[in-house]
């Protein structure tokens, strides 16, 4: 036997579980405007800083401070606004739909509207987003139809999918968004390639990557880097850190790192950590990021702190691992809340107009959901055809899967 | 006519396609100014530039997922995984993505790639250097499978494969690079300079993806094979004496299934050999679809010979080998039955 002590697993554990009192005492937070903003070509190991602390825009008081701000006009910030507003809305409605059993699943994006919709802002027409599940607010931002992304997600005889895919993964390549996969992490890499085809061709357009803090630990994350740190390629690498991978808190995927973006350090690649739940610094660093791809100065890594309000899916029901009022103790507030406030000391916003916003949201959102019900719903209604099982695999049906259409009697 | 290994014939594929087209890219681990272990991308990158020929980190899930990110850019990469061995870590992107994005966004999004992957064995590289995993990418919708057995053939097929609209898996038996390899390991190889089959046109042609060939007409019995075994049953066929009709597949999926049945239907009799382990093996499904659909011709039942079903040994890799010796005997088995 050894002489020496026994040795003994470290397995992380969240700061409270359920029937404790949330504690968010860990998380630091800067104060709004204290984050030094770097020129865009400055070299990664010249802004290590910033992968450690939170850059942030508005205030407390719902003011916009700081070098990261400044960047939007009033329009601009209303539009971001309602674009936040109706993703919230639209995932309102689609969760109640799916409760009612109009589909089978439903992924919402409460607590967390400004980081898509903000980074959409950020982007041109052309780029692409390889998005996971949770990222519709590219989609509501660039203006692509609700009802579209209502009839894909009833897998109704007007989905663009044609009932193939899990609700809400959707697929637009004319609104630069990647067609969802299920499994995790596979299109970090992805957006890599597109990013180094087109920096192949010598064109001005740039992609970008989405990741949740869980997937972080998936090697195609690795992979990643690897292959946007070696060849530069104008992609910006987003991570979304909502705390909770389903059940598991984000401790268990980052283990000793310190923060996500600590990760890209290693790789030479800048990284900034923002608050996810600030619209107008996550626009920021979108647009900072972007800047740096648009300009071939390379990859950027972007963790937005910010927290899933809502269950992982409607499978899950998060009171089972963390305590039921632990979203209300998140220390970075509500995006739309705080947004709205801001609009409103800038004086180009009230509480009336909001609330006039919101009804006339809910009417869009409604009047789209009824068309798209027109169409059919997953049980009732029109359906895609079984034809539509076959069609696609190939490009030109090989005569193995025609003979098993047939069989199936189509 | 140039005389051409299948080295030079698959490197010529490559470059009259990205000759052909800009949007043709070629890379992987030592692919570039190298020119890949096997030499077969020599001299792309000194004519292509860096940009459309170049060296990969070794990591083939990255590997597959920038290729797959290029194709939905509108790039036609063709990536090369250095051993078939090493493209485990690549799986899922290949299977659950690469084979689906087609069908997933209906259209919106497809990945035309091509995945050359040395496979098979025959050349002392132990169990990770000599696996035929073949099965695993026929199990997987949405891809094709093509696996060439001279270089006249490499080189059409290679090319077709690079215009496919679809993902290709290009397996290429390695022990054939440098000639007909037919079994017999104690005698040197005939270079395929001396074969009709190393005589490749300098330029572009295709030979069409789902489409078998037929390598010896013959009237006793019917032997499936591709790759490797197409050799090793021809040399079987010939020590024996028996009549046997030699199909070479190239394509396993899709699979040209009407080349097989109307042998089967004449000869009656059935065997299918592969590199690959037995179990689940593709000669699996070739069996149950021979008779399915030729039951009432059969006079014997199908025999497989394959690889044991165990990892690819060293130091015992000829009586792993399924060579012509054990393909003799099942042409004698069947010839009984």
């Amino acid at each position: 036997m050894s002489d020496r002590a026994p040795l003994s697993l470290h397995v992380p554990e969240p700061a409270v579980r359920p029937g404790g009192a949330p504690d968010f005492s860990n998380v630091k937070i800067a104060k709004a405007g204290s984050v030094p903003r770097p020129a865009v070509d400055v070299a990664s190991e010249e802004m290590r800083d910033l992968a450690y602390s939170i850059i942030r825009v508005l205030n407390r008081d719902g003011e916009a401070v700081g070098p990261w701000a400044g960047a939007l006009s009033d329009e601009e910030i209303l539009t971001g606004l309602r674009d936040m507003m109706r993703l919230r809305a639209f995932d309102a409605r689609m969760l109640m739909a799916q409760r009612q059993g109009k589909t089978s699943f439903y992924m919402q994006h409460l607590g967390e509207e400004a980081v898509s919709c903000a980074f959409r802002k950020a982007l041109d027409k052309g780029d692409m987003n390889f998005p996971t599940y949770r990222q519709a607010g590219l989609l509501i931002a660039d203006g692509y139809p609700m009802v579209e992304m209502m009839n894909q997600i009833f897998s109704n005889e007007a989905d663009p999918l044609r009932g193939r895919q899990l609700p809400i993964m959707y697929s637009s390549k004319e609104h630069g968004f990647f067609t969802i996969s299920g499994n995790l992490a596979t299109q970090y890499v992805q957006a890599v390639g597109w990013a180094m085809a087109s920096a192949i061709k010598g064109d001005t357009k740039i992609a970008a990557a989405w990741i949740g803090d869980g997937s972080t630990a998936e090697s195609d994350f690795h992979s990643a880097l690897v292959f946007a740190s070696t060849y530069k390629a104008p992609v910006v690498l987003n991570i979304v850190n909502n705390q909770w991978a389903i059940s598991t808190f984000q401790g268990i995927a980052r283990g000793g790192s310190g923060t996500f973006a600590a990760r890209g350090l290693g790789f030479g690649i800048p990284a900034l950590r923002v608050d996810g739940n600030d619209y107008l610094a996550a626009y920021a660093v979108a647009k900072w990021a972007t800047e740096r791809a648009r300009r071939n100065l390379g990859p950027t890594l972007i963790e937005y702190v910010t927290y899933r309000v809502g269950g992982h899916s409607t499978s899950d029901d998060p009171s089972a691992y963390r305590p039921k009022t632990e979203s209300e103790a998140w220390p970075l507030g509500d995006p739309i809340l705080r947004l709205k406030k801001h609009l409103i000391g800038r004086g180009v916003w009230s509480e009336e107009r909001h609330a006039q916003a919101e009804a006339e949201i809910l009417d869009e959102v409604i009047q789209a959901q009824k068309e798209a019900e027109s169409h059919g719903t997953l049980h009732a209604g029109g359906k895609p055809s079984v034809r539509d099982i076959f069609e696609g695999v190939y490009a030109e049906m090989p005569a193995h899967i025609r003979r098993q259409r047939q069989k199936a009697g189509y | 006519m140039a005389r051409m290994t299948m080295i030079e014939a698959v490197r010529s594929a490559m470059d009259v396609s990205m000759g052909r087209d800009d949007n043709v890219v070629v890379f992987g681990e030592d692919v570039g100014y190298f020119g890949g272990v096997f030499r077969c991308t020599q001299g792309l990158q000194a004519k292509y530039g860096r940009t459309r020929c170049f060296d990969a980190p070794i990591n083939e899930s990255g590997i597959l997922g920038t290729a797959i990110g290029m194709a939905a850019y509108g790039l036609k990469p063709c990536v090369e995984i250095q051993f078939a061995d090493y493209m485990y870590p690549a799986y899922d992107q290949i299977t659950q993505e690469a084979a689906r994005i087609r069908y997933r966004s209906n259209g919106d999004f497809t990945c035309p790639i091509v995945v050359r992957m040395p496979t098979g064995g025959g050349i002392f590289g132990g169990q990770t250097h000599s696996q035929s995993p073949e099965a695993l990418f026929t199990h997987v919708c949405g891809l094709k499978v093509v696996v060439p057995s001279n270089p006249f053939d490499a080189k059409g097929l290679l090319i077709a494969s690079i215009e496919d609209p679809d993902p290709v898996i290009f397996l290429e038996p390695k022990r054939l690079y440098n000639g007909p390899f037919d079994g017999h390991h104690e005698k040197p190889v005939t270079p395929w300079s001396k074969h009709e089959l190393g005589e490749v046109p300098e330029g572009y042609y295709t030979i069409p993806i789902g489409k078998a060939d037929i390598r010896r007409q013959g009237s006793a019995v019917t032997v499936i094979a591709y790759g490797t075994m197409v050799h090793v049953a021809l040399a079987a066929a010939e020590e024996t004496g028996i009549d046997a009709e030699v199909i070479d597949l190239r394509s396993l999926t899709p699979l040209d299934l009407d080349t097989i049945l109307q042998s089967v239907q004449k000869t009656g009799r059935c065997v299918v050999v592969h590199e690959a382990t037995l179990t689940s093996g593709f000669g699996g499904e070739i069996a149950a679809l021979v008779q399915e659909h030729c039951f009432y011709h059969l006079e014997a039942p199908v025999v497989r010979v394959t690889g044991w079903d165990t990892p690819y040994p060293h130091a015992q890799e000829w009586d792993y080998f399924p060579g012509p010796a054990r393909v003799g005997r099942a042409l004698a088995e069947v010839m009984e039955g």
